[in-house]
């Protein structure tokens, strides 16, 4: 697959719309009931801009796109994200976040290939070296 | 109240075995938005190579939060949870989660350091199986925001 590949190149691409209803499902599939992602009033009260998704929520979902394009979840082999600005997620309309995942450096001898995210919300970005190693 | 400084290198106590449920994983999986099969379906996942569904990957954070859980209520800790920003996230696995494995935690926290009255305490938990071996290694930064 490495001869294949070009840095560069665009692997996979999505859009993921996100609700209140989307962060209540991860809050319980998680285990993560910080109240900062379900209500207005907690988040308002800690000077925040409005209810966030969850940070963790918005890597988990980033990674999906590289784990359709590889076709096996288990070739990923590190993921790291920085969390660098949160996404407000309105109560009517939600967010949308943004994922471009393209190839940013090829390692033929490790047969390793690191995948680097574009992670978006409002056309701003959301997280800083989202990086996916893979084994190719 | 600033973090405890001396907590840097502390390692907990390992966390009580988790038997991670193929429902569980189906759960997050769409929590996260996953379509790939082999999340989601047993034959699919087989077909692949594995014995059950594989969970997505940032499922460690399941075990992880145990572990962060734990640190948090170090009484001589001094975080102040109602002021902690997850700052960055890293996973590293020797091999995905599957259904039916029990996985243990442990933490250690890496660093602790101070910046402009802010605290970032840095903690890796290691992640292991039933037999022992290691499965993925969490590792959080976490910004404890400085009081107004």
């Amino acid at each position: 697959m490495t001869d294949t590949l070009t840095v560069g190149d665009v692997v996979a691409e999505a859009a993921f719309p996100l609700t209140r209803d989307s962060l209540v499902r991860y809050a319980g599939a998680s285990g993560d009931f910080n109240p900062i992602h379900y209500r207005d009033d907690v988040a308002a009260s800690v000077g925040l801009p409005g209810v966030l998704a969850h940070g963790m929520l918005t890597m988990g979902l980033a990674v999906q796109p590289v784990s359709d394009w590889l076709g096996d979840p288990g070739r990923i082999v590190d993921y790291q994200v920085r969390f660098t600005r949160p996404v407000v997620v309105d109560p009517q309309t939600g967010a949308e976040i943004l994922v471009v995942a393209k190839v940013g450096k090829i390692d033929e001898e490790a047969g390793q290939a690191r995948i680097d995210l574009t992670v978006s919300a409002a056309d701003q970005t959301v997280l800083g070296k989202a990086q996916v190693v893979v084994s190719l | 109240m600033p973090i405890n400084p001396d907590i840097q290198g502390r390692t907990l106590e390992p966390t009580a075995p988790y038997l991670v449920g193929r429902e569980k994983i189906r759960e997050f999986a769409r929590a996260v938005f996953a379509t790939n099969p082999i999340n989601l379906d047993v034959a699919a996942a087989q077909a692949a190579g594995y014995a059950d569904v594989v969970a997505p990957p940032t499922f460690p954070i399941v075990i992880q939060q145990l572990t962060l859980d734990q640190l948090l209520a170090e009484p001589d800790a001094g975080i102040d949870f109602s002021r902690v920003v997850h700052g960055d996230e890293r996973f590293s696995y020797s091999r995905p989660i599957v259904a039916g494995d029990e996985l243990t935690g442990r933490l250690t926290v890496t660093s602790v350091k101070s910046l402009g009255g802010n605290s970032m305490i840095t903690a890796g938990t290691i992640v292991t199986d039933a037999s022992g071996a290691h499965v993925v290694t969490a590792i959080s930064t976490l910004v404890v925001r400085a009081e107004d």
